[in-house]
């Protein structure tokens, strides 16, 4: 991993114009991704983690909009690129996995034509025999056996894993700098993630490239990443190393999700431990901390102003007003 | 594969023979005949023509010696409207007209239905989209005959640029065939609109979008093929009954299809014409839903045909 800035999210905005009025699904994030950099996004549903990697990608649905914010990739502006450009750009430097398999591949075209094709886009001058040589060898290093068979059937007539597997190999034909994986795994039966993950870790690691894991499994993070960002209603909560989230939890929504994990060495009375309260109306945001109502530790301030940015080491930020409190009176008993 | 179309085509003669019975007696159950007319023939020739077609014996007779000629493919002969000669020869000489104004009629409805709808899923909500559905819901609504008597006043006889009967020229061909083909073509249209619609919001065109390939590839390659899916349900019997005419259309323009013959059959109580034409029909229909059974193995991979047939 070299310290080179591949991806600069700044004050990123996203807003879906519903008839029932504006949601601002993603509401000012702002992070760097550095080249061979593993991130992880972790959220529940709705908090906007898909919403952020579809706009990097230019793949919003209408009415989602880009209402502020910039996204940089390689030092080029990504929100002031054309439809065309923005075509050259997808799968050939940044490449997509997405969260179901078994609907991602069209049904009627074989796995070598939505290979070969994939390639092609991108590398005009490429005979066809030379494109099925290389999804042949795509399928070999995801692991599929008999890939010169395999390029011949068509997606009905593979497992799902191996579907998520010819996904993959579909998004790394072009070799990207940067893979974006929505919920890789979330469809597939625990075995089949497990060896999924380990796929995506090995290429990592093989390639170089930088890749954007989104889940709501803190496990699958555990795994695999060097950053975590930790998002709640369209805002980052919380963002740090791995081991910061996992052994120094600042904010306490970060908390609340490693506290709701499942433990291996439970107790038989043992219960899951929830966080209260529903994910807030992304229709009417509160004017404070979004998470404030559902937070045990909610002050009179968090109701009232959103919290600030609170530094805790050089790569660890998280915005509540009880860190900012807890930073105010070590600084006033410093003096 | 093979042992599903021997099925099919068993399944099929079945079904032909069912029609031909059921025809068999709704015609008889019809009141009048073939000689009676205007002119009264006496009891004792009246017999006699009974006698010499074997329309004496009891129905149930009549139906089996049919069926039996139909199966050495054996339709009889006309008894009225071209006396004594085969209704098999009557039928394929008015077929060829009656198919060759139905496949362009049908091929025209395909060519222009199908980017109709892509176009209005493409521009869905905008006024493309409605300016297409209002012309669409019109044309699926307005009956055949309207049309074409709307084309005929204007066309033939207001301006007289076309010719207003038969079909000896290629303008001839131009009225009739707008007239068949509006109403197909606008279903066709609507049809793919719709399933275009739910196909463009699949998983897998996203997964295309993501790729970087450009709209038209989108829609072209990987849209259009999964939405062709109803529309080829629809094309079936639409071929069969454009391709044996539309009888209203031919009936307006005179042209001398097998359609126009059928409906004139009808009031001539021409009993093996009826019989010979609707067979033909049927059968017509029948192998027709058939080869669409067998392109939707062409157009979707996922179809087993093997295993329905089990």
């Amino acid at each position: 991993m070299d310290n080179t800035k591949l991806l600069d999210i700044d004050d990123l905005k996203v807003s879906f114009f519903t008839p029932a009025g504006e949601v601002k699904a993603v509401n000012g994030i702002s992070y760097t991704l550095n080249k061979g950099q593993v991130i992880g996004i972790v959220g529940e549903s709705g908090s906007g983690k898909s919403v952020e990697a579809y706009s990097i990608i230019g793949l919003l649905q209408s009415p989602g909009k880009v209402t502020g914010g910039k996204i940089t990739f390689n030092g080029e502006d990504l929100l002031s690129y054309s439809e065309e450009q923005m075509e050259q750009f997808r799968g050939n430097k940044v490449s997509m996995i997405f969260q179901n398999p078994m609907t991602c591949l069209n049904p009627v075209y074989t796995v070598g034509n939505q290979l070969t094709e994939a390639y092609r886009c991108h590398r005009k001058e490429v005979k066809k025999e030379d494109a099925i040589k290389q999804a042949v060898k795509m399928l070999e290093l995801v692991g599929i056996n008999n890939p010169e068979r395999r390029i011949k059937q068509y997606p009905h007539e593979l497992s799902g894993g191996m579907r998520q597997r010819v996904m993959i190999a579909m998004a790394l034909i072009c070799s990207p700098q940067l893979l974006i994986a929505d919920e890789p795994t979330t469809a597939l039966d625990v075995t089949i993630q497990a060896q999924i993950i380990e796929l995506i870790k090995q290429i990592q690691e093989k390639t170089g490239m930088a890749v954007i894991f989104i889940t709501h499994n803190l496990g699958v993070v555990a795994d695999i990443c060097d950053k975590v960002i930790v998002m709640y209603a369209g805002k980052i909560v919380e963002s740090a190393s791995v081991e910061d989230i996992f052994y120094n939890p600042k904010h306490p929504y970060t908390l609340g999700l490693l506290r709701s994990m499942p433990k291996v060495n439970a107790l038989d009375y043992e219960r899951l431990i929830p966080i209260e309260g529903t994910p807030v109306d992304m229709l009417n945001l509160p004017s404070g901390c979004a998470f404030g109502p559902r937070c045990e530790k909610c002050m009179k301030i968090c109701l009232r102003q959103a919290p600030p940015k609170v530094v805790i080491s050089e790569d660890h930020e998280a915005y509540c007003w009880l860190l900012a409190k807890e930073a105010y009176e070590e600084e006033k008993n410093n003096d | 594969m093979a042992k599903y179309i021997v099925k099919r085509i068993v399944q099929a003669f079945f079904v032909v023979i069912l029609i031909a019975c059921i025809t068999f007696f709704l015609m008889n159950m019809v009141p009048g005949g073939p000689f009676l007319s205007e002119k009264a023939l006496s009891p004792e020739v009246l017999a006699a023509k009974e006698a010499k077609y074997g329309l004496d014996k009891p129905l149930l007779v009549q139906l089996k010696n049919y069926l039996l000629d139909l199966l050495k493919l054996d339709l009889g002969v006309s008894f009225k409207m071209q006396i004594n000669r085969p209704v098999l020869t009557i039928i394929m000489e008015m077929f060829p007209v009656s198919c060759k104004l139905g496949a362009i009629s049908l091929v025209w409805a395909i060519l222009c239905g199908i980017p109709i709808g892509c176009l209005a899923a493409y521009y869905r909500g905008t006024w493309v989209d409605n300016v297409l559905r209002v012309f669409t819901t019109i044309g699926v609504s307005i009956p055949g005959f309207v049309v074409a008597t709307v084309l005929l006043v204007i066309f033939g006889v207001k301006l007289s640029i076309l010719p207003t009967m038969g079909l000896n020229s290629f303008g001839s061909y131009i009225m009739p065939v707008m007239a068949l083909s509006l109403s197909p073509m606008c279903y066709v249209g609507r049809l793919t609109r719709s399933s275009m619609l739910d196909v463009i919001n699949q998983e897998y065109i996203r997964t295309a979008k993501a790729k970087g390939l450009s709209t038209k590839v989108v829609i072209f390659k990987h849209a259009l093929r999964n939405s062709l899916i109803p529309v080829l349900t629809y094309l079936g019997p639409l071929t069969a009954n454009i391709l044996t005419g539309g009888f209203v259309v031919e009936t307006v323009f005179s042209i001398p299809g097998l359609g126009r013959y059928f409906v004139q059959s009808i009031s001539n109580r021409d009993y093996p014409i009826i019989m010979g034409t609707t067979i033909f029909l049927a059968s017509f229909v029948v192998f027709m839903t058939l080869i669409v059974d067998i392109l939707y193995k062409v157009v979707d991979p996922r179809m087993d045909l093997s295993k329905e047939a089990n």
